[in-house]
């Protein structure tokens, strides 16, 4: 997977990472059994960060 | 030979008559992300056509293929997944690997009673055929306690129905939760860090060196074709004849890992802003990646996997409803 940005996002009590994963804009739960998070957590492992939410 | 014959030869060695088959979409009849992606290679790790079979790629190969949602098969199968070279490649770094797998959650494998004294064979049964003749790899690996079990499989350019029965292994219990626990996965390509041990034809700890040992290459020419479909795995020594169910059953097996919604989803105002919920239509295999497909991107999705209503909201940070045409809800393993 291609991950060109990740940010933390934060509504009615839910606290997800908005991605743009493929070109395509995915809400990621923060939950290690995720396939999107688990590809998350490796893009940070190679220096990358998810930006906090606005 | 007597009809009692021939039904005792086609009745399962050992478990239920129904529901032998643990791997979902055998029959390769549901693509809800798309009947075709093209130049898929060493970027190919994901989903991409039919439903839960998933092309696994490691290193940086210069092969590439097409993989589609065929409609040829062997009698009684509407469909095929077909891979078709595109770009070849004939020099193989060590590190290259491609697969085609489906991954099983441990809940669903309990059958098995591996890691006892009571273990059950694996049997794994399917049909291929390609342009030209051509061996490969099928693996059974045990995520849960890193081991494996390999055997070589050939293709020919008829359809043939490959059986292959694995030995039972008393050796690491799956687990019982919904988790990845075991990958049935056919090499279809690797470099030396995978092909150059020897193949494992018993339950071992994993060895990469180990898994694609006599297996040849996908990508040696761009008329390398591979079809494959009634792939089913069940308890016992002997593959029994493939389980066919119907459409909407094995959509909602499905629809656990990936569902795409098709209808429009209406938001409402709600104070400021616009929010509405909407019900998968199982429970997911755990909390989705959710996305939309068309229509105005939201400020938020979330979603849940809470049975037997697992759903999830759109919110929209305005006081304007708005339609969501379409979203994707991805668990997979």
């Amino acid at each position: 997977m291609n991950i060109k940005s990740a940010q933390y996002n934060e509504v009615l009590g839910d606290r997800n990472i908005k991605a743009v994963i493929d070109d395509v804009t995915w809400f990621v739960p923060i939950s290690e059994d995720n396939a999107h998070y688990q590809d998350i957590l490796k893009w940070v492992a190679e220096g990358n960060t998810i930006a906090e939410a606005d | 030979m007597s009809n009692a014959r021939k039904l005792a030869d086609n009745l399962p060695t050992e478990g239920s008559l129904s529901g032998r088959n643990v791997l979902i979409n055998g029959a390769m009849n549901v693509a809800q992300r798309a009947t075709s992606a093209t130049g898929l290679g060493g970027n190919a790790d994901s989903y991409h056509t039919i439903d839960r079979f998933k092309l696994g790629a490691e290193g940086t190969t210069a092969g590439r293929l097409t993989m589609t949602q065929d409609s040829s098969g062997p009698s009684g199968f509407a469909n095929s997944l077909k891979l078709a070279c595109t770009t070849a490649d004939t020099s193989i770094g060590s590190g290259e690997l491609l697969v085609l797998s489906q991954i099983i959650e441990g809940q669903d494998l309990q059958r098995f009673a591996k890691g006892t004294s009571d273990a059950k064979p694996f049997a794994v049964s399917f049909y291929v055929k390609g342009n030209a003749s051509a061996t490969y790899v099928c693996e059974l690996f045990d995520g849960d306690n890193s081991r494996h079990v390999c055997k070589t499989f050939s293709v020919t350019t008829d359809w043939t129905r490959v059986e292959l029965s694995f030995p039972a292994d008393t050796t690491g219990a799956f687990d019982d939760d919904n988790g990845a626990s075991l990958y049935l996965q056919i090499f279809l390509h690797s470099g030396s860090s995978f092909n150059s041990g020897t193949l494992p034809a018993t339950w071992a700890s994993k060895t990469n060196a180990n898994r694609a040992v006599g297996g040849g290459s996908f990508f040696d020419s761009t008329a390398r074709t591979f079809f494959i479909t009634g792939v089913q795995l069940e308890a016992g020594s002997q593959a029994s004849p493939f389980e066919h169910t119907s459409h909407t059953d094995e959509f909602l097996r499905c629809a656990r890992y990936y569902f795409k919604n098709l209808a429009p989803v209406y938001t409402t105002q709600y104070g400021s802003n616009a929010i509405c919920t909407t019900e998968f239509p199982v429970p997911m295999r755990n909390t989705p990646a959710l996305s939309v497909v068309s229509g105005t991107a939201p400020t938020a999705l979330a979603g849940n996997s809470y049975a037997p209503h697992a759903s999830m909201y759109v919110y929209h940070a305005s006081s304007t409803g708005d339609a969501v045409s379409n979203y994707q809800a991805d668990a997979e393993l």
